[in-house]
């Protein structure tokens, strides 16, 4: 967490207070929270009442796709029919999966071109069909593994010319990339706290004014009965601090991570053969790299590295932690046993010129003796 | 040295973990992730491929302070120990898949990866010793407690794979004093239940696990003189020396109780009779692994023909194609092909086979348990 967010959630915690109650100490956790409110909004381009407090990104994407569904729903039968790009995170993808199993929507998944980018042409094809059977689009703000973003700008104006709203994850993309909720049309994002130096457990669901939610969680009526629960003005507090700053440094940290990351790249493509870029090479988060190592375990490289210093991440795993193809890689078009070999290195505020030196140090070594050590579970 | 320590989640594999720690080794953790489907959880004491087991060997490694990586080697576990179980079974042969997971995945697979990825030796919890022989050789041995002696099942891996390996767990006294060692270490499965059944039949039912891969076989239960005292729904489920589950409508003429005495797959039959026709005396195993150059003229030692069972005392000879006859003094009872049969000098592991079949030398050629 960065310190300013740590120092406000650590005031703010010594006081008590439950913003819902009228009593004095009530009364000034209210004020924090709607302070916050305020903050986060000015923050991302949204009005304080378009910010509904969430305990993170997956339930802010929970609400978002199944309360837009209900809502819908409820107004107009036919609209059962959920489109998703086949890119998101699990947190959009296993509730619209959920809700096809479970609720008697139809699930949509939007195909994606080889550098993981919405084929636009896609969801108007889709639309042309079935426009009035649609509840909801939800296509995420920039992906999570491979860095791309997509062009919300064509999917709002064509989802406008369909009367269909529009959510977007933007988990990734907030401090990364210039990030306003009113600008860009759409009708839903997400947020959340740990992306952007913030505390775990915090996030927000901007819902545009207007918008028809039904409640996912029900209870005391909190957030416009939208999401009940009482909420924690610590949390919320040190959330809006977070982004905030992150916003604020927005500009200078793409500038100078990017550079960072675009140093990377070239070095690693030049340095180790075979490897192969995943993501587009430019319109990506700057400080996503993202490639395969055909050949190798991800999971073989990841302990490679991790024994001299480097710290990578090789995507998702199963409850029981058996690293899985990614579905992302899966979706654009890389077979099976290339994306076992997939790694994404991130960079932070932290990192430097001698850190992107140091992995381009170990990794030929590292990636020559994964190799080596093959795919063991197909040999 | 640079260990990769086998964690399946378990307490001894957490122990073994532990003592490679102190020994002042540069320690890894890894789980293998070896079950296809991830819907085995545990009941009751089953199953090393759960996900409360991939918890448990993460908290472990956690408690440890060391690295913890899942290794998925679930499609070779299929390809090899799983489908190697049922074509035994099929074959009316008895597998070991403990015995063919050493030496396919433990001592093969696992060992290989590490080994490319830089490691020096595996660590297993596995209880048997490891001792320098005077000619510097590294000797298996059965453990401190004879009672967990798992060098039976060990004995598959040969010399080789010996060397590369680490056994913390070989001199411990009993489970008990393991138990306790993990407490004190603040261990949180120290008090988990020990594993005994098959890790992928995850309820335990073996037969009905069997019928699911081989479908009914309805077929005849005779005797040794070929009358059909009943019949069975599947040969596969039928393993020498059983008694129960036959359900034969005839009490035996003497009244006394009927065993399987060999499963012949070809013409789906499941021979029966009495306990008395159970004995053998000579056991005929091939696919053999040594530890010591056997020699060329039969050699005085013991035979372990099952897990946890006796070793007898055994004469054996290596024949000239490289399979082996063993004579043991006495008898013994329900000796099935498919088994492994470990030789031991001692408490040390002279060599290991797969028993072909086991014979009655006192009356001649008879063979029981004969299916090929």
């Amino acid at each position: 967490m960065i310190p300013e967010a740590t120092r406000v959630l650590a005031e703010q915690l010594a006081l008590t207070g439950n913003p819902s109650s009228l009593h004095a100490s009530g009364r000034a956790a209210r004020r924090v929270v709607e302070e916050s409110r305020e903050q986060l909004a000015a923050a991302v381009g949204a009005r304080p009442s378009e910010v509904v407090w969430t305990s993170g990104g997956t339930e802010a994407d929970n609400l978002a796709v199944k309360g837009l569904f209900w809502a819908r729903r409820t107004h107009d039968l036919r609209r059962r029919r959920i489109l998703v790009s086949a890119v998101e995170h699990h947190a959009v993808l296993d509730p619209a999966f959920w809700m096809a199993e479970h609720a008697g929507a139809e699930l949509v998944l939007l195909p994606v071109d080889s550098d993981g980018v919405l084929v636009v042409d896609a969801l108007h094809e889709e639309l042309s069909a079935h426009g009035d059977e649609a509840a909801l689009i939800s296509v995420m703000w920039a992906n999570n593994e491979v860095g791309a973003l997509q062009p919300l700008d064509e999917v709002v104006a064509l989802a406008r010319r369909f009367g269909v709203p529009v959510h977007a994850d933007a988990v990734q993309a907030v401090g990364q990339v210039p990030v306003d909720f009113g600008a860009s049309g759409l009708d839903a994002l997400t947020l959340t706290g740990h992306k952007v130096g913030g505390p775990g457990g915090a996030g927000a669901l901007l819902a545009r004014r207007g918008l028809e939610l039904t409640p996912v969680q029900h209870g005391g009526g909190q957030e416009r009965g939208v999401r009940s629960g009482t909420l924690d003005a610590a949390l919320v507090a040190s959330f809006a601090t977070a982004v905030s700053s992150a916003v604020a440094s927005q500009e200078s940290f793409a500038a100078r991570v990017g550079a960072l990351r675009d140093a990377l790249v070239t070095g690693v493509l030049q340095s180790v053969p075979g490897a192969v870029l995943r993501g587009p090479q430019s319109g990506r988060l700057p400080a996503n790299a993202h490639f395969t190592f055909g050949g190798c375990e991800g999971d073989s490289l990841l302990y490679l590295l991790d024994s001299a210093g480097v710290e990578a991440s090789t995507g998702s795993a199963c409850q029981a932690g058996v690293p899985r193809p990614s579905h992302v890689l899966l979706a654009m078009g890389v077979d099976e046993l290339e994306a076992r070999g997939a790694l994404r290195f991130s960079l932070g505020h932290t990192s430097v010129a001698a850190d992107v030196a140091a992995l381009l140090d170990v990794l030929p070594g590292a990636v020559d003796r994964a190799r080596a050590a093959g795919l063991a579970a197909v040999s | 040295m640079r260990v990769l320590a086998a964690l399946s989640g378990g307490v001894d594999s957490a122990v073994a973990a532990a003592r490679a720690v102190d020994a002042g080794h540069d320690v890894v953790g890894v789980h293998m992730a070896l079950s296809r489907t991830r819907d085995q959880f545990r009941t009751g004491s089953r199953g090393c491929c759960s996900i409360e087991d991939a918890g448990d060997a993460r908290r472990a490694a956690d408690v440890l302070g060391i690295p913890y990586y899942v290794w998925d080697l679930s499609e070779k576990f299929e390809d090899t120990v799983v489908a190697d179980f049922v074509s035994e079974y099929e074959a009316g042969r008895t597998p070991n898949p403990c015995v063919r997971c050493n030496e396919h995945i433990k001592f093969a697979t696992l060992l290989d990866k590490a080994v490319a990825l830089g490691f020096d030796a595996v660590a297993t919890g596995h209880y048997a010793r490891i001792e320098l022989g005077d000619d510097g050789t590294r000797e298996l041995h059965r453990a401190a407690d004879a009672a967990k002696d798992q060098s039976y099942v060990l004995a598959v891996m040969g010399p080789e794979r010996l060397a590369r390996s680490l056994f913390p767990l070989g001199d411990v006294a009993s489970k008990e004093e393991t138990r306790r060692e993990a407490a004190a270490r603040g261990l949180s499965v120290s008090a988990k239940p020990d594993s005994y059944d098959i890790c992928f039949v995850a309820d335990g039912d073996t037969q009905g696990f069997l019928r699911s891969r081989l479908g009914s076989q309805p077929g005849e239960i005779v005797d040794e003189s070929g009358t059909v005292l009943g019949t069975h729904d599947g040969a596969y489920a039928y393993t020498v020396g059983q008694r129960r589950g036959l359900s034969l409508g005839r009490p035996a003429p003497d009244g006394k109780p009927r065993y399987v005495l060999s499963v012949e797959p070809v013409n789906n039959r499941v021979v029966v009779g009495s306990a008395a026709d159970l004995a053998v005396d000579v056991v005929l195993a091939d696919r053999a692994v040594w530890f010591v150059a056997p020699s060329p003229e039969p050699f005085e030692c013991s035979l372990q023909v099952r897990a946890h069972g006796a070793a007898a005392r055994a004469r054996a000879t290596v024949l000239p194609d490289g399979s082996v006859s063993v004579s043991v003094d006495g008898a013994l009872r329900g000796v099935a092909p498919g088994q492994s049969a470990v030789l031991y000098d001692g408490s040390r592991v002279l060599g290991q086979a797969t028993v072909t079949a086991a014979v009655r030398s006192s009356v001649g050629s008879a063979a029981v348990g004969a299916a090929r």
